[in-house]
C-alpha cells in the first residue's frame, strides 16, 4: 500500500501544483509534499528491513534493499532541495529573473519529475523502467529551460535531443530484452517483468542479451552522463536553476545507473562472463579520465561541478563494473555519499553565483568574508567531494581503489592519476572563491544552508561511523547485485 | 518461399518504410517532410494491422490505432500547422550533401541488415525478416538527426526513429506489452508537446529556428 | 518457322517503334492542352527527312556518316533480341541483359564521337553532358538488372521472363524497387523530362538535341528512327522484366495474337503512363541530374538487399 502513497504523493503534488501553484506559498506545498513522500519512503524502508524484498500490485512494483535505498535517498535529497528552493527560488523572484507562472511551472514540474523517478526505481517492468526515465527528462527539459535564456534555452535543447536518442537506443535496448524473454516466459505483460526475468536469466539467449545489454548501458549511460554522451550534462546543469542542477546531479544520474545495474544482473546471469562488467569498467573509466582532465578547464563554477559529476558518476560505474561484493558495497556508498555531497555543494554555490551575479569562478571572491556560512559551507563541500578524510567520501573512494588494486591492477594508475588531477584542480579554484579579496558588501539576507550542513553532516557521520543497520543494509544491496 | 500474400503484403510495407526513410534523407522542405513522416506512420499503421489480423495478436489492434491517431493525424496535423505559423517551409540544404548521405545511408542499411541477421534468425514470428529493415529504418533516422541544423527535421527525425523502433517491436515479437506500448506512447506525445513549447521559445528568443544558433555552449 | 518468328519480331519493332514515339508526343499534346497531331506525325517526318539531300560540313570525317547507321544497327539489334511477342526464339541466346547494356554503350559512344566529329562548340558540350548521363546511368541500369536477375537467377532475359511469367504471383518488394529505379533510367537514358527535354532546343540545358544539331536528311532520319527505337527497347526490356505476363512461351503459335494485343496495351499504357509524369514534373537543372540518377542507382541497391532479407 506505501507504494501507492509514494507515487501518489508527488503526482498528486505535481497536478495540484500545476493548477494552484501561483499561491504565494507554493514553495511551502512543494516542499509539503516532498516531505509527505520523505514520510512515506522511510515507513516503506523500515518495513523492507524488517521483512525482506516484497512484491505490490500484482508483480508491477518490486522492493528489496537495492531500490529501497536509492527511493530514501531521493525522497531525502528531494525533501531538503525543496526546502533549499524555498528562499532561493523567492530570491530569482525578486531579481526578476523569473516569474510566477514559471515558477509555477517549476514546482509543478519537480513533483512530477520526483514521481517519475520514484516509479522508475520501484517498478517491476522493464519497459515501464524506460516510460519512467522518459518522463523524468521530459519533466526536466523545461526546468533546465526555465530562465528563458539564449543559453539555457540551448543547454535544454543539447539535453532534449542527446537523451532523447540515448533513451530510443536503450528503448531497442528493452525490446531486445522482450525479445529474449518472451521465447521463455511467453508473450504478454509478465515476460518484461525484473523478477520473472531475473528467475529465469540463465535461460536468456546470451547473443540477443550481449547485444541488448549494449543498447540498454549506451542509452542509460547517456543519461548517466558517461563519456563520450555526457556533453548534455555540464550544460544542463549549468544553465538550469541550482536547484535542478542539485537534484540531477544528485538523484538522475543515480537512477539511470540504477536501470543500467539491473540490467546488468540479467545479462550476467545469462552470458556467465564478465563482458557486461568490463563494459562498464570501461566507459567508468574514460568517464573518470575525461572528466578529471575536463575539469582543469572550466570557468563557470556550475560547469565544474557537472564534471565532477560525470567524473563521480564514472567511478561508480567503474566500481560497478569490477562487481563482487565489496565493490557494490563501495559503489553503492558512494553513491550516497555523491548525492548528499554534489547537492550540497550545488546549494552553496547557488547561494554564492546568485550573491556575485554570475557563474564564473572569477567573480566570486572572498566568500568567508562576505558570508561565512556559505564560504563553509562550500569549502567543506568540497573537500567533501574529493575524498579528504574523514568524510564519507573518502571511505567509499578508498574502498574503490583498494579493491581496483587487488583486481585490476592496471587501472589504478588511471584512476589515481584522475583524482589527482581533478583535486588539484578543483581545489585550486574554490580556495580563492572561498578566501580571496572581495569589495563586496555582505549578503543582505540570511541564505537557507541549512540543508548544506545537515548533509555535510551525513556524510561526516558515514565517513566516520556506518550504523550496523545501515552497514547490513548496503551488504544486503551489494549480494543483490551479484558478487 | 512461400508466404502468405498479407506476409507479402507487410514485406511490401517493410520496404516502403524503408523507401520513405531514404526519402526523408533527401527531402528539403520542411513540409514535404512532414508529409513523408505521416506517410511512415500510415505505412506503419497499415503493416500492424495486417500482422495483427494474419497472427491474431488483438493487442496490436490498439497500437496500430494508436499509431494511426498519434503519427499519421495529430502530430503531422501539428507539424504542418507548426511550420505554416512559424513560417519555416524553406528548402534547406543539410549539413552533408545528398548523394554523400545516401551512400552513408545503403552503408548504414547493410550494417542493420547483418546486425538483425542473427536475432531474425533466433526469433519466431512470422515477420523476423523485417527486423533487419526496422533496425535500418532506426539508423537512417539517426542519420537524419545528425545531418540537420533544424529544430523540426531533428525532431521529425526523432519521432520517425521511434517509428522504427516501433516497428522493431512489432517485426521480432509483435509489440511490446501493450502497457509499455502505451507509456511509450504517452511518452512521446508528451515529448512533442514540450517540444512545440520549445520551438516557439527558441523562436522568441533567437528569432529563427536555425539550430546553428546553439552552438555556443561549449568547453574553452 | 522461329527464325521467321525473330525476323518478324525484329521487323516488327522497327516499325511499330515511331508509332509508339507518336503515341506519347499524342498523349503529351493532350494533357498540356493542345491540339495533338496524328499519331503517325514520326512516320512523316521520317518520310519527309529521307527525301531530303544531306547536308554535311565539309570537316566531317567518315566516322560522321557512318555513326547514324551504325547508331540503327544497335537499336535494332537490341529491339529485335528483346522477348517482345514471343519467347526463346534463335537470337535469344544473345539477349543477356549484360551484353544489351553493352550494345546500349556502342551506340552511346558512336553518337558521341560524331557529335564531336565536326568541332562545333554545342556538339562536344551536348557530348560531355550525354556521357555524365550515361557514366551515372549504366551502373544503376546494371543493378538493376542484377536485382531482377536475382529471382530467377540468370541474366538472360529469355529465362528472366520464363521464370516470372509462369510462376505463382507473388509480391516481390525488390522488383518493385528496381521498376522504380528502372523507370528512372529510362527517362534519363531516353532524354525525357525531367533530365532532358526532347522538344527544347535551348543551349543551356539540352543534352541530346546538341549532339545531332549537325545532322541532316537521312542521317538524321536513321538518328530520330534510333530515338524512337531506343525508347521502344527499353519500354518492352522494362515489360519483360517486370510485366511479362502474356509474353508468348517457346514455340506457342496460338498465343502469338494474344500476346501481340496485350503488348500493344502496355505499350500504350506505358507511354500514356511516360507522358503523364512529364507532363506534371518539371526539368531538374543539369547539377541535379546526378541526384535523380543517384537516387536511381540507390533504389536498385535498396532493392537487391531487400532481396536478400525478404526473398531468400
Amino acid at each position: 500500500m506505501e507504494i501507492f502513497w509514494l507515487l501518489g504523493i508527488p503526482l498528486t503534488g505535481g497536478v495540484f501544483l500545476a493548477l494552484w501553484g501561483c499561491r504565494r506559498n507554493a514553495p511551502e506545498i512543494n516542499a509539503l509534499f516532498s516531505l509527505l513522500t520523505l514520510a512515506v519512503a522511510a515507513w516503506l524502508t523500515v518495513r523492507i528491513v524488517a521483512e525482506g524484498p516484497m512484491m505490490v500490485g500484482n508483480g508491477w512494483f518490486f522492493i528489496d534493499s537495492f531500490n529501497v535505498f536509492l527511493v530514501t535517498l531521493t525522497a531525502f535529497v528531494a525533501f531538503t532541495t525543496a526546502l533549499f528552493s524555498r528562499p532561493y527560488m523567492r530570491i530569482e523572484e525578486e531579481h526578476g529573473r523569473l516569474n510566477a507562472t514559471r515558477l509555477r511551472l517549476y514546482h509543478s514540474s519537480y513533483q512530477i519529475f520526483i514521481g517519475a523517478m520514484l516509479l522508475a526505481l520501484t517498478t517491476n517492468n522493464m519497459g515501464i523502467l524506460w516510460v519512467a526515465m522518459e518522463a523524468a527528462t521530459l519533466a526536466t527539459v523545461l526546468l533546465v529551460s526555465l530562465y528563458r535564456t539564449p543559453a539555457s534555452l540551448e543547454a535544454a535543447w543539447k539535453y532534449f535531443i542527446l537523451c532523447g536518442v540515448g533513451i530510443a537506443l536503450a528503448l531497442f535496448g528493452t525490446i531486445l530484452l522482450y525479445f529474449a524473454a518472451e521465447k521463455i516466459l511467453g508473450s504478454g505483460g509478465t515476460a518484461l517483468l525484473w523478477t520473472h526475468l531475473n528467475g529465469v536469466k540463465t535461460e536468456l539467449e546470451p547473443t540477443v542479451l550481449s547485444l541488448a545489454f549494449v543498447f540498454l548501458l549506451v542509452g542509460y549511460g547517456t543519461k548517466v552522463g558517461l563519456a563520450p554522451l555526457h556533453s548534455w550534462l555540464p550544460d544542463a546543469h549549468a544553465e538550469g536553476p541550482t536547484p535542478v542542477s542539485a537534484v540531477l546531479s544528485g538523484l538522475l544520474l543515480n537512477v539511470a545507473l540504477y536501470a543500467v545495474m539491473r540490467s546488468k544482473v540479467l545479462v550476467d546471469g545469462a552470458l556467465g562472463t564478465e563482458m557486461a562488467g568490463n563494459l562498464m569498467m570501461g566507459f567508468g573509466l574514460l568517464s573518470v579520465v575525461l572528466a578529471a582532465f575536463l575539469i582543469k578547464r572550466q570557468t563557470d563554477v556550475k560547469r565544474m561541478f557537472a564534471y565532477s559529476s560525470i567524473e563521480h558518476m564514472g567511478l561508480i560505474t567503474f566500481a560497478f563494473g569490477m562487481g563482487g561484493a565489496v565493490a557494490n558495497f563501495a559503489a553503492l556508498l558512494h553513491m550516497t555519499m555523491h548525492s548528499l555531497t554534489k547537492s550540497a555543494i550545488f546549494f552553496a554555490v547557488g547561494h554564492a553565483t546568485q550573491k556575485a551575479g554570475s557563474q564564473l569562478m572569477s567573480d566570486i571572491r572572498g566568500l568567508i568574508k562576505t558570508n561565512p556560512t556559505i564560504g563553509w559551507g562550500m569549502m567543506l563541500g568540497t573537500v567533501a567531494i574529493l575524498g579528504v578524510p574523514p568524510f564519507g567520501v573518502f571511505a567509499s573512494e578508498f574502498l574503490i581503489i583498494t579493491t581496483a588494486m587487488h583486481e585490476h591492477p592496471w587501472a589504478t594508475p588511471f584512476l589515481l592519476l584522475a583524482l589527482g588531477v581533478a583535486f588539484a584542480s578543483i581545489f585550486g579554484k574554490v580556495q580563492p572563491m572561498v578566501f580571496g579579496e572581495t569589495e563586496l558588501p555582505r549578503l543582505p539576507y540570511q541564505p537557507a544552508l541549512t540543508p548544506v550542513f545537515v548533509h555535510l553532516a551525513l556524510v561526516l557521520m558515514l565517513g566516520l561511523f556506518i550504523p550496523p543497520y545501515l552497514a547490513d543494509w548496503y551488504r544486503q544491496a551489494a549480494a543483490l547485485l551479484g558478487g | 518461399m512461400t508466404l502468405t500474400y498479407h506476409l507479402q503484403i507487410v514485406n511490401l510495407l517493410a520496404a516502403l518504410l524503408l523507401l520513405i526513410s531514404f526519402a526523408m534523407l533527401s527531402q528539403r522542405r520542411v513540409v514535404g517532410l512532414v508529409a513523408l513522416f505521416a506517410w511512415q506512420g500510415a505505412a506503419l499503421a497499415l503493416s500492424t494491422a495486417i500482422i495483427a489480423w494474419s497472427t491474431g495478436q488483438h493487442h496490436l489492434y490498439y497500437s496500430a490505432a494508436l499509431t494511426l491517431a498519434l503519427k499519421v493525424i495529430a502530430m503531422p496535423w501539428y507539424f504542418y500547422h507548426l511550420v505554416k505559423r512559424l513560417n519555416v517551409n524553406r528548402a534547406v540544404e543539410p549539413m552533408i550533401n545528398i548523394p554523400t548521405t545516401m551512400l552513408i545511408g545503403i552503408v548504414l542499411v547493410i550494417f542493420a541488415f547483418n546486425l538483425a541477421l542473427p536475432i531474425s534468425e533466433m526469433s519466431g514470428t512470422v515477420t523476423r525478416s523485417t527486423l533487419g529493415i526496422a533496425i535500418a529504418c532506426v539508423l537512417l533516422a539517426f542519420l537524419m538527426m545528425i545531418t540537420r541544423t533544424k529544430a523540426i527535421p531533428q525532431v521529425i527525425g526523432f519521432l520517425s526513429m521511434e517509428n522504427g523502433l516501433f516497428f522493431a517491436a512489432t517485426s521480432a515479437t509483435y509489440g511490446m506489452p501493450l502497457v509499455v506500448e502505451l507509456g511509450v506512447a504517452l511518452d512521446v506525445l508528451v515529448a512533442v508537446f514540450v517540444l512545440g513549447i520549445f520551438i516557439f521559445q527558441i523562436r522568441e528568443t533567437f528569432d529563427s529556428l536555425d539550430l546553428k544558433n546553439l552552438e555556443k555552449l561549449k568547453d574553452k | 518457322m522461329s527464325v521467321s518468328l525473330q525476323l518478324a519480331q525484329t521487323l516488327l519493332a522497327i516499325l511499330l517503334a515511331p508509332l509508339l514515339m507518336g503515341w506519347v508526343n499524342q498523349c503529351r499534346a493532350w494533357l498540356q492542352g493542345r491540339s495533338a497531331p496524328p499519331i503517325t506525325q514520326p512516320y512523316r517526318t521520317l518520310r519527309k527527312l529521307f527525301h531530303k539531300d544531306a547536308v554535311i560540313a565539309h570537316n566531317a570525317s567518315p566516322l560522321f556518316r557512318f555513326a547514324p547507321y551504325m547508331i540503327f544497327a544497335c537499336m535494332a539489334l537490341a529491339a529485335g533480341i528483346v522477348p517482345t511477342i514471343a519467347n526463346d526464339l534463335p537470337f535469344s541466346p544473345a539477349a543477356d541483359v549484360i551484353a544489351l547494356v553493352g550494345v546500349f554503350a556502342l551506340a552511346r559512344v558512336f553518337l558521341a564521337l560524331a557529335a564531336m566529329d565536326i568541332g562545333t562548340s554545342f556538339g562536344s558540350l551536348g557530348a560531355r553532358r550525354e556521357m555524365l548521363v550515361s557514366f551515372l546511368a549504366e551502373p544503376a541500369l546494371l543493378m538493376v538488372f542484377f536485382t531482377a536477375s536475382l529471382i530467377s537467377q540468370s541474366t538472360e532475359l529469355p529465362h528472366i521472363v520464363e521464370t516470372l511469367a509462369h510462376k505463382d504471383f507473388a509480391i516481390y518488394p525488390s522488383l518493385a524497387f528496381a521498376a522504380v529505379a528502372f523507370w528512372m533510367i529510362t527517362v534519363a537514358e531516353n532524354a525525357r523530362i525531367p533530365v532532358d527535354n526532347p522538344t527544347t532546343h535551348l543551349e543551356l540545358t539540352m543534352i541530346h538535341e546538341a549532339m545531332i544539331l549537325e545532322y541532316s536528311a537521312r542521317h538524321l532520319a536513321l538518328i530520330e528512327w534510333a530515338v524512337a527505337l531506343k525508347l521502344f527497347t527499353y519500354s518492352t526490356l522494362g515489360i519483360a522484366l517486370f510485366l511479362p505476363w502474356g509474353i508468348a512461351p517457346h514455340g506457342d503459335v496460338a498465343a502469338l495474337p494474344l500476346a501481340l494485343a496485350a503488348m500493344v496495351a502496355k505499350l500504350a499504357l506505358g507511354g500514356a503512363l511516360l507522358s503523364f509524369m512529364e507532363a506534371i514534373s518539371a526539368k531538374v537543372r543539369l547539377f541535379r541530374a546526378p541526384e535523380f540518377l543517384g537516387t536511381a542507382f540507390m533504389l536498385a541497391v535498396l532493392g537487391m538487399l531487400i532481396h536478400f532479407l525478404l526473398e531468400v
